[in-house]
């Protein structure tokens, strides 16, 4: 056990694949977590249960559509806490992408939730990291985002840029000690996919967190999770884009 | 219409208007605005208890996070959709253990409060129930209320054991157990005839958890287990990490010869009389949590499982219960015999009473209701009783018979919630 409680932000801590990778947290080390969403008792709900694993917690209320409120939400955690252990942003909207991808209100909106909420976030936090010189920056984003499909594009253009962005913040960051992790899930039970028809690749979030976890403590750069993602979007990347364009995926 | 669903017997295959596993309160409270209403936890119960094919299901598995626990007087609270699994992984390492505990991990508190369920250590503890302080009950009028021995008692008393027809229970405070380590000192002693059963009996009333396997085939011979949480510290409070074996396929891996040789196998494996051990809490109480979906090697038409009590001294009438199954050739793959004690439980509807319960399970077949009927009237006649949780097919007159305090349990039923059991035994429409 550390000598002090390991601080971790979490940014939508109420979507159920941050809450189990919250409990993962709380098996090891003495932590002490920021949770940050949009519903308050459900974010108290989690704090009392944080709490009861012997960790600290304090909630504050983000809409994620709002970037003026993403970056003041980021400016009080830098004066809740010193030092940032691990950053961890987990939140994100999955749209019916035949309702977005004509309307451009909706667009806009889908755009601050998944992205731009992401990275203004992460930038009001980056001179701390450099400064500090430690600290992981923990992210998910999509598989969704390794190549646009009819289905999904909206959601998987954010994630792609989120993928790109992290991509760039990796090299940077490097230089000052700082972890940079991608984490690409592919379907997993959770709120998010409730309505989506379950089918035998559905993961656990459980398992999602536990991976998620360890590749924190590893520092892996890039992590498929289930693992097996890695292949089906390697498959799916190497198709020449004349055949893709005409698949209905 | 939602997708086909199951219980653990995988008698009854129904089709709900529709199920919903919401995570948060606000959820919850949503859902069970609809007319038809049933909350259900993990779907193990043997029958129709968790079953609807009429009602709206709210599934409270998402329903899952620790409130609060204290721990130095193991009083633990929770939100029902939690698994006994999940409790006790968390509680163990913190030198604690369930109170009392069913023969798998993988149900929800809801679903132990609503069964009242009992174990091993019946004769000493009492039931499940009995070591609930409180929880906060939701209704369909939208209130929520909190029940306990001192408030609301009569719900309380009303809903434990209550299959989940009183209403929603969202939250729940448990008192758990002390313990030393994880492991247990125990006594696994063979036995030649039901006689014996109640000699190694009466010997081991001292110990905490006790309980039986016996071979219905050949004159009800058998291994009695005991044990006793271990106080020796060097075992540690460690967690069990043996790899699950899962049965994917609907293979009806069980028939009369399969029975035999595993029984004969079960008997023969232990060679002298007396083995003592110290058994990890895993092996002992959960032997069977390590076959993921078990049940499925009974094939499609699943299996019964006929679990009745009748009083201690009824030793004849439970001879002539097996004699039956032996008439009407049910054989049993699994068979456990077990004697509760005098502890009464607060439940109005709580299965166990004192005397001496026996459990067993079979594959399907025609030849099955015949042959229960016959053993039910046996049953009734020494006023015994079926286990709710594990039926599939006793008769509504008989379950009136066998509860004495049904009339005063049915004034606490929520009129929007009803099972396939409820409908079945008349007591909802």
């Amino acid at each position: 056990m550390k000598d002090r409680q390991r601080n971790i932000i979490v940014f939508g801590a109420a979507s159920t694949i941050a809450h189990k990778t919250i409990l993962e947290f709380c098996k090891t080390d003495e932590n002490n977590f920021i949770l940050i969403g949009r519903n308050e008792e459900r974010l108290n709900s989690i704090k009392s249960e944080v709490e009861a694993y012997n960790a600290s917690a304090s909630v504050l209320l983000c809409d994620a559509t709002n970037i003026d409120e993403v970056i003041l939400t980021a400016h009080v955690c830098l004066n809740l806490i010193q030092k940032i252990d691990i950053l961890y942003i987990a939140h994100g909207s999955l749209p019916d992408n035949e309702l977005v991808y004509k309307n451009n209100t909706k667009l806009i909106t889908e755009m601050n939730t998944n992205f731009l909420s992401v990275i203004t976030f992460i930038t009001e936090l980056i001179p701390r990291f450099e400064e500090q010189k430690d600290g992981v920056i923990a992210v998910i984003s999509s598989v969704a985002g390794d190549r646009g499909r009819q289905s999904n594009f909206i959601y998987g253009t954010a994630k792609a840029a989120i993928s790109t962005y992290l991509s760039g913040l990796r090299n940077k960051l490097f230089h000052f000690g700082v972890h940079v992790l991608t984490i690409k899930p592919g379907f997993v039970d959770t709120q998010m996919t409730k309505d989506v028809p379950k089918n035998p690749l559905f993961a656990k979030p459980e398992s999602v967190a536990k991976k998620i976890v360890e590749a924190i403590k590893n520092e892996t750069d890039i992590l498929y999770v289930p693992g097996f993602w890695k292949y089906i979007m390697m498959i799916i990347k190497s198709i020449p884009e004349g055949m893709f364009k005409k698949l209905k995926l | 219409m939602a997708n086909k669903i199951t219980s653990f017997g995988r008698y009854f295959k129904v089709q709900p208007k529709s199920i919903v596993a919401p995570y948060w309160l606000d959820e919850i409270i949503k859902s069970t605005m609809y007319e038809n209403t049933l909350t259900v936890g993990n779907l193990k119960s043997y029958g129709d208890s968790c079953l609807s094919g009429d009602n709206n299901l709210i599934q409270t598995i998402n329903f899952n996070k620790l409130i609060s626990f204290n721990i130095k007087t193991g009083i633990l609270k929770a939100e029902v959709g939690i698994s006994l699994e999940d409790i006790i992984n968390f509680i163990v390492p913190r030198g604690w253990f369930l109170p009392v505990t069913p023969g798998t991990k993988y149900i929800t508190l809801g679903g132990a409060i609503s069964n009242d369920v009992h174990g091993k250590n019946h004769h000493k503890f009492g039931t499940f129930g009995s070591f609930i302080n409180s929880f906060e009950l939701l209704t369909s009028d939208g209130q929520i209320r909190t029940c306990s021995p001192n408030e609301n008692s009569a719900l309380y008393n009303a809903t434990i054991g209550g299959l989940g027809l009183t209403g929603t229970i969202l939250t729940a405070e448990m008192r758990c157990f002390k313990i030393e380590t994880s492991y247990l000192d125990v006594e696994n002693i063979k036995f030649k005839s039901v006689k014996d059963f109640y000699a190694i009996n009466d010997d081991s009333v001292e110990w905490e958890s006790t309980v039986a396997w016996v071979d219905i085939a050949n004159d009800c011979r058998g291994i009695y287990n005991r044990g006793n949480f271990s106080n020796r510290r060097k075992y540690g409070l460690i967690l069990h990490s043996e790899k699950k074996i899962n049965f994917p396929l609907n293979y009806p891996f069980i028939n009369n010869f399969t029975i035999s040789i595993f029984n004969q196998l079960f008997y023969s494996k232990q060679l002298t009389k007396i083995q003592k051990i110290t058994a990890h809490y895993e092996p002992f109480y959960y032997p069977l949590d390590k076959l993921l979906n078990w049940n499925k090697v009974y094939g499609n038409k699943g299996l019964f499982q006929y679990q009745f009590v009748i009083p201690l001294d009824a030793r004849n009438e439970l001879n002539d219960i097996v004699k039956i199954f032996k008439k009407y050739n049910q054989k049993s793959f699994l068979t456990v015999l077990k004697t509760f004690g005098e502890l009464k439980s607060p439940g109005l509807m709580s299965f166990p009473k004192p005397g001496i319960t026996m459990a067993v399970d079979f594959k399907y077949n025609d030849k099955l209701h015949k042959c229960l009927a016959e053993a039910d009237k046996i049953v009734m006649a020494v006023g015994g009783r079926l286990y709710p949780a594990k039926d599939s097919r006793m008769s509504a007159e008989d379950f009136y018979t066998m509860f004495p305090n049904i009339e005063e349990y049915k004034k606490y039923i929520d009129p929007n919630y009803s099972s396939d059991f409820s409908k079945r035994m008349n007591l909802t429409k």
